[in-house]
């Protein structure tokens, strides 16, 4: 090994802890892009083949009735290549070990076996096609039931109560993410999935010959947008409800919201990380070079080149790069494997196809590298270029000068190790950026994690209290006189009750279109409720729809305009109706009317298809038994316990991911802190040493180096919120779809805990390097000179 | 000037500032150990001069830096005053340091980023009875320059805000290591004027490390150290005024 190689692994070692502050930075970044392309990629591609191996539909469409000879039609359709209809509808079950009805999707099965959308089967077999009894479930519902195949449970379809038998538990690419009609979260004990044969499906619902449920698969270059249009011409006459593509089918939405999640955060945070770490390669190896100075001069008196003495510091910032990529490497697989084994688990893939994503390692690579090399040519340069005679030398002292800022400090009367802290600040600006940089993307980075807690906080609470102060909800079978009302009175436990009629839409304005929903609002209601942003009631006014501008804006509509209200469920009417108001709500995705205008609209008496209930708590479980037996009802919704298992399952990860993110957001601070403080102290180690000489305390003497750096924290917390700010708006745009929109909200608990988290990190970080100076020798401090 | 043989009649008579016992120091880095004092034994009274003369590696600046508690002897003890220097805690010598001495280095170990009167200030603000920086400049000759920072003075104007800086607490003891080892012969001259007129005007007790001999001349006594021991401890006849001392 050359002598020169052995120098530069005797600097690596003396350097050791602030190289690994470098490499901690620099893998944090890499370790994101790793892990989240890798999870990823894994991801799709497993939703990928899981959907090609079970045929999964590409575009799907529901009606009231139609006559299954249709299907023929539907399969000639240009861009079609396969099209399978069935029927499906809601269901009222009894489970023997829970109390309250769970709601299930009952779907049939073709007695040939499924063409499209197959089902996986994970234990025993698929019911058989003669036995109208037998049904098969969806696997986490049968785990969280212990519904083992041979069991039975009770099941109210289409108002008649059965007793069904299990005979196997399914998989389907259609319900990775089984998640209730107007639910947050999956609830795997409340909602199910039945499977039942098409015969026995066709008998509980009267629908002999008929489908009220359709997928299609596209041929080859087939035009999706073509194809919706064909579905909605050719189901019109049979109460088509609107063609989808995947990109509207529930499951699949939240999948694209997941992964779109990823792909935002592996786009947006490496970079910062690498930023950072940039800035610390070239305050560390500027530090190195200053220190080695007459080194330098030595070697270039000896003979060695400006070029060999630049390739020889340059090499130390491409060692610390390649132990920051070692490291965020194995970091980011392993944490790839982590995520994906949560995400697989949680979406239930019956199997997983890994990808390492060689990009993302290559890419990393290739990024850290640049990364170090950029951030050591700078610090490089000005050193090693320095004629040998000038090198040898000493520097000179750093001059300072008396700017308006002392003349403000000196009348504000602060001590003099306070002017040293402000003055070093003002002599090194660049110093005193990079580490306000650092603390402010720390601070940044916490915001726009936490808030995503704010976010769901946001949801549950329009949710679950100011818009939703029901107990229960009875979710009716069809449309029903508001006599109904009065008819829920008398169940059991009652206080209160008050009719809510919602209806799926499709709302056009010009060539605009979207797939919504409008909810007719009854005076004096006050149960469910219209919430605004600010939260307050919106109140109806008496002609006219109500919408949300981000709905509005979507349409081009602003008040005044006509828009054409295609309603699409029976009645099916087409209804043209004027916008009367918008208001703010970052939530909501539907329009309201006042249930005067609507009725009068259509024509027709008032009419529920919902009933929203306040009950006597001791007396649910009465109320849930005549439920069970009343057979207007296809559901009913328990918001306590949706709220307990919301809760249940946010809480679960939540220190978990808390913990995660916190550490990670911290990264950039305390390797910026910490790098800081160390360069600090070798430099001023002797000035330092004098106060304590001079009689100052240790205590004392720290200030100086703790205070420089937590006034740089205090200034750049209020920086990071602005930027957390940003970064948060950037993650709200990117994450939010038609079926989901995430509510903008950063409270100021959020703003609080990432200011002291990063507070105490950086606190952390100098004291670290206090105890340090506590071990500075006074009298060898005082001896050496630079 | 000739001697100022009133204070050294003072001296000789006055109450001894530091008593130091039997002091050894020894070094060990590793394997190897190195015997800085051999069992020095010294008295020092108030308003003396001293100046501590010998060769490189000969025991002087150790037995500054324990007398100023900046290290602690092996073995012995030292007094300042009726207090015990030896075996305290890093509290303690920081509150000795603090209150009573003054340190004057080669190399004035100035803080570059506060101007003269700043780094006078640094010190006045934690002292018990300090001067005001002004005065303290004011008795070495500097009062015009205290606005300027250290990188903008000659190395004799940045020793002599030294001294300010550790005459400005009024201590009881000033020690001065090589305090013109850096500079030339003229600009030292001003720096040990600066020192003697503190010793005559304020009577602090000086003990300035020297390897130069002709400094000797202005003190009232020297002492000559050679291999951590006290070779020779005379008390000079005649003192010379600094102006009067050449190298």
């Amino acid at each position: 090994m050359r002598a020169l190689d052995r120098k530069l692994l005797r600097d690596l070692r003396r350097v050791w802890a602030q190289t690994l502050a470098i490499a901690a930075v620099l893998s944090a970044g890499i370790m994101m892009l790793v892990s989240m392309q890798m999870t990823q990629r894994t991801l799709d591609g497993t939703r990928q083949a899981y959907y090609d191996r079970s045929r999964f539909g590409e575009v799907f469409v529901g009606a009231s009735r139609a006559p299954r000879a249709i299907m023929a039609e539907i399969g000639a359709i240009d861009g079609v290549a396969q099209a399978e209809g069935r029927i499906s509808f809601n269901a009222v079950l009894d489970i023997e070990d829970m109390s309250d009805p769970a709601t299930a999707l009952v779907v049939s099965l073709p007695p040939d076996g499924a063409r499209l959308n197959v089902p996986l089967v994970r234990r025993g077999r698929l019911p058989n096609p003669d036995q109208a009894d037998e049904v098969a479930i969806n696997e986490p519902f049968g785990q969280a039931h212990g519904l083992e195949p041979g069991s039975t449970f009770r099941a109210i379809l289409n108002g008649r109560q059965r007793v069904l038998r299990v005979t196997g538990w399914l998989l389907s690419p259609e319900f990775i993410y089984t998640i209730a009609p107007g639910s947050l979260m999956p609830d795997d004990r409340r909602y199910g999935v039945v499977w039942m044969g098409q015969a026995a499906a066709e008998a509980a619902l009267n629908m002999g010959g008929a489908v009220n449920d359709i997928a299609v698969r596209l041929s080859r270059g087939g035009d999706e947008r073509a194809v919706i249009a064909a579905l909605d011409d050719i189901l019109d006459p049979f109460g088509g409800t609107g063609a989808y593509a995947r990109d509207r089918q529930i499951s699949n939405a939240f999948l694209d919201g997941e992964m779109q999640q990823l792909t935002v955060l592996s786009t947006f945070l490496p970079p910062v990380f690498m930023i950072v770490a940039a800035f610390l390669v070239n305050m560390v190896l500027g530090r190195v070079i200053k220190q080695e100075r007459t080194q330098i001069g030595l070697l270039k008196a000896v003979g060695y080149s400006t070029a060999d003495i630049a390739w020889h510091y340059l090499k130390l910032a491409l060692l610390i790069g390649i132990i920051g990529i070692a490291l965020g490497w194995g970091l980011g697989i392993w944490l790839g494997f982590a995520m994906i084994a949560l995400y697989g688990e949680f979406f239930r893939f019956p199997f997983i196809l890994y990808n390492f994503s060689a990009a993302a390692l290559a890419l990393s690579a290739l990024l850290a590298s640049l990364t170090v090399i950029l951030g050591g040519l700078r610090a490089v340069w000005g050193s090693v270029s320095l004629p040998p005679a000038t090198a040898m030398s000493p520097p000179a002292p750093p001059s300072y000068s008396r700017g308006l800022i002392d003349r403000l400090l000196d009348w504000l009367g602060f001590r003099q190790t306070t002017m040293m802290i402000f003055r070093s600040i003002v002599r090194w600006p660049g110093r005193a950026s990079i580490t306000l940089f650092g603390v402010m993307t720390s601070v940044a980075l916490l915001v726009s994690t936490y808030f995503m807690f704010d976010a769901i906080n946001v949801l549950a609470d329009t949710m679950f209290t100011s818009a939703n102060r029901q107990h229960v909800t009875l979710v009716l079978n069809r449309g029903a006189p508001q006599r109904a009302v009065t008819d829920a009175l008398t169940l059991p436990g009652v206080r209160q009750a008050e009719g809510a009629y919602s209806m799926p839409a499709r709302l056009i304005f010009g060539h605009r279109e979207r797939l919504s929903g409008v909810q007719a609002q009854f005076p004096g209601n006050t149960l469910a409720r219209v919430i605004d942003d600010d939260g307050a009631v919106v109140s109806m006014p008496a002609e006219g729809l109500v919408m949300p501008q981000s709905l509005a804006a979507r349409l081009g509509v602003s008040v005044g305009d006509i828009v054409r209200v295609e309603m699409l469920a029976p009645p099916r009417e087409v209804l043209e109706l004027p916008v009367a108001m918008l208001f703010a709500q970052g939530l909501g995705q539907e329009a309201h009317i006042s249930a005067a205008a609507l009725f009068a609209a259509m024509r027709v008496a008032p009419q529920v298809n919902s009933i929203n209930l306040l009950i006597r708590p001791e007396e649910l479980p009465a109320l849930n038994d005549a439920i069970k037996d009343t057979p207007a009802v296809a559901g009913l919704t328990n918001w306590a316990d949706v709220r307990r298992q919301f809760d249940a399952t946010l809480s679960e990860n939540l220190v978990t991911m808390l913990t995660i993110q916190t550490l990670v957001g911290l990264i950039t601070a305390i390797g910026v802190v910490y790098n800081a403080a160390r360069i600090q102290l070798s430099e001023r180690r002797h000035e330092l040493a004098t106060l304590r000489v001079l009689g100052f305390s240790r205590g004392e003497v720290g200030f100086v180096l703790v205070g420089e750096m937590m006034l740089l924290t205090l200034v750049a917390i209020p920086l990071g919120w602005a930027l957390g700010y940003y970064l948060a708006s950037l993650l709200v745009t990117a994450m939010s779809n038609d079926l989901m929109q995430m509510p903008f909200v950063i409270t100021r608990r959020t703003y609080a805990l990432a200011a002291v988290a990063v507070t105490l990190g950086s606190l952390g970080a100098v004291l670290l390097v206090r105890r340090r100076l506590d071990r500075v020798d006074l009298v060898m401090a005082l001896k050496a000179r630079e | 000037m000739r001697g100022n043989d009133e204070s050294m009649s003072k001296g000789e008579a006055g109450i001894p500032v530091f008593r130091v016992e039997g002091v050894t120091r020894v070094f060990r880095t590793g394997a190897v150990s190195v015997q800085a004092l051999r069992g020095v034994n010294l008295a020092l009274t108030e308003g003396e001069m001293v100046v501590l003369l010998g060769a490189s590696g000969s025991g002087k600046s150790t037995l500054l830096n324990i007398m100023g508690g900046l290290d602690q002897p092996t073995e012995g003890r030292v007094f300042f005053r009726q207090q015990d220097l030896t075996r305290v805690s890093d509290s303690k010598l920081t509150a000795f340091r603090r209150d009573h001495v003054g340190f004057v280095f080669q190399f004035y170990n100035l803080v570059p980023s506060l101007s003269a009167r700043e780094n006078v200030a640094l010190v006045t603000e934690i002292a018990r009875e300090p001067m005001t920086p002004e005065e303290a400049l004011d008795r070495v000759g500097l009062a015009h320059r205290m606005h300027h920072f250290p990188a903008e003075l000659s190395g004799g104007e940045q020793q002599r805000v030294a001294i300010a800086r550790a005459i400005a607490k009024r201590p009881d003891v000033l020690l001065c290591d090589e305090p013109t080892g850096a500079l030339d012969s003229a600009t030292g001259v001003q720096v040990l004027e600066a020192l003697t007129q503190v010793n005559r005007d304020l009577g602090t007790a000086t003990v300035l490390i020297t390897h130069n001999a002709e400094i000797r001349r202005i003190a009232h006594r020297v002492i000559v150290l050679a291999d951590g021991l006290i070779k020779s401890d005379e008390v000079n006849a005649t003192r010379v005024a600094p102006a009067e001392v050449t190298w």
